[in-house]
């Protein structure tokens, strides 16, 4: 019993024993994502309503109608624009922003905290909001253009899907550009005023010591917010609900909106689950391409 | 000149930003029957939407829910996130740096793609529209980002410490308990914001989760309420300011944390 209790107490004492303090961590893990991630391969080869004990296995069929769904091709051409304009225009913009608000100048603390507001408040309050700027009757964007200019007709904003896709683009990109701005701003103030020093000594100006130093050394910043905002954008899913839901039918949809409708709407649960794994699959493939990209972009620069 | 134009595009930007709070103001504080346009102020700032807003989409039930929610997530996330990456972080073992490994790829899963699964784990375990149904799966996403901010700030701290402590007698939990765990405060606070924030603006998974009235969230609630009375259009602007209204005041107190909470969130790596 002794020699036991001996090689209990020297068990736990060793640096082995801490390990049983990630346990609880990796049982989430295993049970809310990794098993699902396993079982959403499965569902995905059912014919299967959501909801009923009875399905059928129907092979590689989903997948075979991803390919074949005009819905679907839609879909994923809003995902690549809300993905990829989404970054762009925060890069862009939230780069001009930082290089405004790195600047010596008063008041630009207080106009950071206004930029950095909206990402505070939920997405789907957001939508809102935009949602009474870009509505048919009595929006606040129709009223503005018809107040400047008597003829003006009223458009309906939100009925086409194609100006839907690029207004939901922006107002995600307006809502968390202030993260982009704040990744700039820090990659800014990292980087050391000799090599601004050293520019001005060799008669270096304006955009070229923009692009010749500040570019290169903001690189791991730029890496971060691409990779990032290309995620976000990729799986938008809250805005696109509040401002139209996707429509009109799929016209604004992203992946995620569609497959929320299929699951719940259309209950084609294996279909659902089927857009879930193609997601998973792009979004993966995609920011991997990105991130080995730009990371040898970092050393050779 | 130069300067001159720098404060006109700050004006500019700040009018930008601030726009659409200024027409959602004017949206909440007028009544239905003004029918003016949105850019017009309200002659007197008419409270009854907010009323009417805070009894129809239920909000007082919201508002418990997602301090419910959102307070037990967190709790429960800095206490095994914390805990999970001690080891991770001192041992670095074959096994720990597998361990690792997992949780941070844990990272890149989007909830959305296997909300399908992971809704199906909920339904069969009855789980929907009830706390633990939307706590448990948050907390594991918010998990791993968590473990990786925890590792990456023990690993700056000296092992000099660990070391000094277990020469002393020091078992190996208490040294986490007594030297470690106090030392964790700052990035404590950047992690309580967040996933507080993420959490108490979540949307993807309450909606999918919570289907009974009494369950939802303010996202939620607000959603459903907007579905049903898109017409009163001014209820549901008063019903967005008062769900914007915790977050907004709280980043006005504490802007530094919240900046460098959501921001420390983003980079993953």
């Amino acid at each position: 019993m002794k020699k036991k209790v001996n090689y209990f107490a020297k068990k736990l004492r060793s640096p082995s024993a801490l390990n049983i303090m990630y346990i609880p961590a990796l049982i989430f893990f295993i049970v809310f994502i990794f098993y699902p991630f396993v079982k959403g391969i499965r569902i995905s080869f059912l014919e299967w309503n959501g909801y009923s004990q009875n399905s059928q296995w129907v092979g590689l069929e989903k997948y075979k109608n991803l390919f074949t769904d005009p819905d679907f091709y839609t879909t994923v051409k809003n995902t690549f624009i809300y993905g990829v304009g989404s970054t762009l225009l925060q890069n862009v913009i939230g780069l001009v922003f930082a290089l405004l608000l790195d600047q010596k100048l008063k008041g630009n603390v207080v106009v950071r905290t206004v930029v950095y507001l909206p990402v505070m408040i939920s997405s789907i309050i957001m939508g809102y909001i935009w949602y009474f700027f870009f509505k048919y009757d009595g929006g606040a964007v129709n009223d503005l253009i018809s107040f400047i200019s008597a003829d003006y007709e009223p458009i309906d904003w939100l009925a086409s899907g194609d100006r839907s896709v690029w207004i939901i683009t922006f107002v995600n990109t307006l809502q968390y550009l202030g993260i982009a701005m704040m990744i700039y701003i820090a990659g800014l103030q990292g980087i050391s005023k000799e090599y601004y020093e050293a520019a001005s000594i060799d008669g270096a100006k304006g955009f070229s010591v923009f692009k010749n130093i500040t570019l290169p050394l903001l690189m791991p910043s730029i890496t971060v917010n691409i990779i990032v905002n290309i995620i976000g954008g990729l799986k938008l899913f809250d805005v696109i609900m509040a401002m139209t839901s996707g429509g009109p039918g799929y016209a604004s949809s992203s992946i995620s909106t569609m497959m929320y409708q299929v699951y719940f709407v259309r209950m084609d649960a294996g279909y659902a689950a089927a857009m879930g794994n193609f997601m998973f699959m792009m979004i993966t493939v995609i920011s991997m391409i990105l991130l080995l990209y730009l990371r040898k972009k970092e050393v050779e620069l | 000149m130069k300067k001159f134009f720098m404060y006109i595009s700050m004006f500019l930007i700040t009018i930008i930003y601030l726009v659409p709070f200024y027409i959602l103001l004017n949206v909440a504080f007028k009544p239905t029957t003004d029918t003016s346009s949105f850019w017009v102020p309200p002659r007197q700032p008419y409270l009854g939407n907010f009323i009417n807003a805070w009894n129809n989409a239920k909000l007082a039930k919201a508002f418990l829910n997602n301090i419910i929610i959102t307070f037990c997530v967190v709790a429960v996330v800095i206490i095994i996130g914390s805990c999970a990456a001690y080891p991770l972080s001192r041992y670095r073992t074959k096994l720990n740096n597998i361990v690792y490994m997992f949780c941070i790829s844990c990272i890149v899963v989007p909830p959305l793609t296997i909300l399908v699964p992971l809704y199906k784990l909920i339904v069969d375990t009855t789980g929907t529209s009830t706390y633990l149904g939307i706590i448990l799966p948050h907390i594991a996403f918010q998990l791993p980002m968590a473990i990786f901010l925890y590792t990456g700030f023990i690993g700056s701290l000296s092992k000099e410490l660990d070391e000094a402590a277990l020469i002393d007698g020091c078992s190996r939990f208490a040294i986490f308990y007594r030297i470690i765990l106090p030392l964790l405060k700052p990035i404590t606070a950047t992690i309580i914001i967040f996933v507080g924030v993420n959490v108490w603006n979540d949307y993807t998974f309450s909606v999918f989760f919570l289907q009974k009235p009494s369950m939802y969230t303010i996202t939620v609630g607000l959603s459903q309420f907007f579905s049903q009375f898109s017409n009163e259009i001014n209820w549901v602007a008063a019903g967005c300011l008062l769900g914007m209204l915790p977050l907004t005041t709280l980043y006005m107190f504490m802007q530094q944390y919240f900046v460098k909470g959501l921001t420390a969130g983003a980079i993953k790596g």
